[in-house]
């Protein structure tokens, strides 16, 4: 099927299933037997009700801009084919999971995103996480690494451990994982610009444990395209980034078999201010360009796609949620199977980590925000996520103390061992509202990729700033709505009291940034510098030659210990740097 | 141009001149949902905005400022290095004869903080979920005391001086076009 018009093809397939007389599992009479009924209760007893106590307002929907119905039943499923639609678990389109027994094998990966500081403080925080039962390793950084620079850089100045833990070099990997056997644990690392200098890094740390690389498992985010659309952390041009991304995959694919060099990420197109369908059109959407990214290198798409993996946000509106994870699956399976002609199950399944909402947290009444986050965890659990990582109450103020951590830890584990939730797969499956909404997203979906094909694909429409431009929509609507009041969010614009006790919050020592930049130099006089010179210089000669691969060039300085700075720096040498579009 | 709107500070009609602001994000921060929700409020209320874009160092941030001529810079930061940031791009806004420019802040800056950034004289300091009609009519207010305070002490001796480095900015300013 040609491409240009897969996307249409595709909405014209749901659109006529909906107009359908009847095609799905139900039997017509007993659908219109339904429909009927209905009429006959909202003219006897609905009509009553609703002039005497009105309901509360006019219209429902959701920020998707989906219209809610009062009441969903059989007859909004009438199309539904259950084979065609929902699979069994672990089984096309893996709409209910994508593992046959999901927690009832071994439950969610909790995986909570810790780092600050320094790398010992974090090492620290670490074993501390691991001791109290988590179960994967989850690194954040800060602005400095994410952004490609040293600790003892100008630009770090004020920022060094502030966001994340600071990494200049391979030392301060070493540090954190000290004491970590990297072969009996999985690590997730977020960072997108030097993601490939990180997974060096990593690789480098393993090594030195005496672990090949090929051993090692985790993932790194290295999503870019989110970058430019949401996150901002950008170091060169989006063609340069992609050209990286590309040799990572060959890399990994190669050398890293069990490791994620991808993790294509809705999380931060949500935080900055996306609907539930716009996290889940433009995540799909980036996916969708890293497969093509691979075909185009010459790479099969069942050898580098069962690598890819997925991160979404989980926001507050519960249901909204769920279908978004269940429609997710639903459309990757579809889409590489038809488009992409992906054969390999693996291919197919959208495996993904999740975060609870950031932004839902509230600097106000902050002990509420354990309440959100323990809805938001459910949710996500029961839209079948494979790890999660909760957020802690404090985080609207400050990086989270490890009292906070330690209770958002706690309600993973009460969701797993006292709920019941984990017991039974996808347990929502087959409620009406659920299957009608996940139908909804997944068409609404549809139409925003084809207006991103329209476009010319996501990297143009990103230099269009397009994408950017409907998420500061949604998020401008959304703060009119708290504005005036016609969305609530409690403590903020109801219910408040007069904020007067600040909660205990984590402060990150200021005279960081001067350690960090001490350590720095000692390491600078004791590394080979020639070797390092070495490296670098081969790493430019890569970068310069489009069909070479850099990863293992940028192996080698990151084992030299080079910085990250000094490797960044060869890159923006070469590529140079990245103005976005005008937005707003 | 903006040098017409400088002389226009009070129209011939009596309407003064709409606030010119700078909404601005220095250093290493992407996040720009609310910089970007704050650049259209404030469009919304009748301001001129010039929105920085992303990872302008704090001096480039005062330039800027200086450069367009802004009642207002509005800084903000969600990455905890605004103790950093912030007074920095008011030293270099003094520096470069900004010093009349209102410097508003927001972001995640703990209580703490508060007293010391207005100290030196970044004032407001809002942080999340403040609605947005508090910091329109909050950064009205901070300008209308500002231009009272300014067409005050241009009618006593010192009016002369300030005017001349007003004008002695533009001349600097057309020079560099």
């Amino acid at each position: 099927m040609p491409s240009d018009s897969f996307w249409s093809n595709r909405i014209h397939v749901l659109e006529e299933r909906k107009k359908a007389s009847t095609t799905g599992d139900f039997d017509k009479k007993k659908i219109d037997a339904m429909k009927a009924r209905i009429e006959e209760w909202e003219k006897s007893i609905l009509s009553t009700v609703l002039s005497e106590t009105p309901e509360r307002k006019d219209l429902f929907g959701n920020l998707s801009g989906i219209p809610l119905k009062r009441l969903y039943t059989s007859a909004d499923l009438k199309n539904v084919e259950y084979s065609r639609d929902l699979g069994l678990p672990g089984e096309y389109p893996y709409t209910r999971g994508v593992y046959p027994t999901m927690y009832r094998g071994r439950p969610w990966t909790m995986r909570m995103f810790s780092g600050y500081g320094s790398a010992a403080q974090t090492n620290s925080r670490l074993k501390y996480l691991l001791k109290e039962g988590e179960t994967g390793l989850s690194i954040a950084f800060d602005m400095p690494t994410l952004y490609g620079y040293d600790a003892d850089s100008d630009r770090a100045e004020g920022e060094v451990g502030k966001c994340g833990v600071s990494v200049s070099s391979l030392e301060d990997m070493e540090t954190i994982f000290r004491g970590i056997p990297l072969d009996q644990i999985s690590t997730s690392m977020t960072i997108n610009a030097p993601a490939a200098v990180l997974t060096s890094m990593y690789a480098a740390v393993g090594e030195k444990q005496g672990i090949p690389i090929s051993k090692l498992r985790g993932t790194v985010q290295t999503d870019i395209l989110k970058e430019y659309i949401a996150q901002k952390e950008w170091a060169y041009p989006p063609d340069a980034h992609l050209r990286i991304i590309r040799d990572m995959m060959i890399f990994c694919t190669e050398e890293m078999p069990s490791w994620h060099y991808i993790s294509i990420s809705g999380y931060h197109i949500r935080e900055a201010g996306a609907s539930a369908v716009q996290e889940l059109a433009f995540t799909l959407a980036d996916g969708f360009s890293y497969v093509e990214l691979g075909q185009k290198a010459g790479l099969d798409v069942d050898q580098f796609v069962p690598r890819f993996s997925f991160f979404f946000n989980c926001d507050m509106d519960f249901f909204e949620e769920i279908a978004k994870f269940r429609a997710a699956r639903r459309i990757w399976a579809t889409v590489l199977r038809e488009k992409y002609g992906a054969k390999n199950p693996r291919s197919l399944l959208l495996r993904f980590h999740t975060q609870t909402s950031g932004v839902s947290l509230t600097w106000q009444q902050p002990l509420n925000n354990v309440i959100r986050t323990t809805v938001e965890a459910l949710a996500a659990i029961l839209g079948g996520t494979q790890s999660l990582h909760t957020n802690s109450y404090d985080e609207a103020w400050a990086l989270p103390t490890e009292d906070a951590v330690t209770i958002a830890l706690r309600t993973q584990q009460v969701l797993f061992e006292e709920t019941g939730v984990a017991d039974v797969v996808d347990p929502l499956g087959g409620s009406y509202y659920l299957e009608t909404l996940t139908n909804e997203m997944e068409e609404q979906a549809y139409r925003y990729f084809e207006k991103i094909d329209q476009l010319g694909g996501v990297l143009e429409a990103i230099k269009q700033g397009y994408i950017q431009r409907e998420i500061a929509n949604t998020s401008y609507v959304k703060t009119q709505q708290l504005e005036v009041g016609s969305r609530c969010i409690v403590g903020v614009n109801k219910y408040e009291v007069q904020e007067e006790k600040p909660i205990d919050y984590l402060k990150v020592n200021r005279a960081l940034g001067k350690k960090a930049a001490t350590r720095l130099r000692i390491l600078k006089r004791k590394r080979d510098e020639a070797r390092v010179k070495k490296a670098l210089e081969d790493l430019e000669r890569t970068f310069r030659d489009e069909k070479a691969n850099s990863i293992p060039p940028m192996l080698e300085a990151v084992r030299a210990y080079a910085t990250l700075q000094e490797i960044m720096d060869v890159g923006r040498r070469v590529f140079g740097g990245w103005k976005e579009p005008v937005i707003v | 141009m903006s040098g017409q709107k400088l002389e226009n500070q009070t129209t011939a009609s009596g309407q003064q001149r709409k606030i010119r602001i700078l909404v601005a994000k220095p250093g290493l921060d992407g996040h720009d949902r609310g910089a970007l929700v704050l650049s259209r409020a404030f469009r919304d209320a009748g301001m001129e905005v010039i929105y920085s874009g992303l990872l302008p160092t704090p001096e480039q941030v005062a330039q800027m400022a200086v450069d367009e001529d802004v009642d207002v810079v509005a800084l903000s930061l969600l990455n905890g290095a605004h103790m950093t940031a912030f007074p920095k791009v008011a030293k270099f806004l003094k520096e470069k004869g900004g010093a009349d420019v209102v410097v508003v802040g927001g972001g995640i800056i703990p209580d703490n903080d508060k007293p010391k950034l207005e100290k030196l004289g970044i004032i407001g300091n809002f942080g999340p979920g403040t609605s947005l009609k508090t910091i329109v009519d909050f950064i009205n207010g901070a300008v209308q005391k500002n231009r009272e305070g300014r067409s005050k002490s241009l009618t006593t001796s010192k009016g002369k001086m300030l005017k001349s480095s007003r004008s002695a900015k533009l001349k600097k300013k057309k020079a560099r076009k």
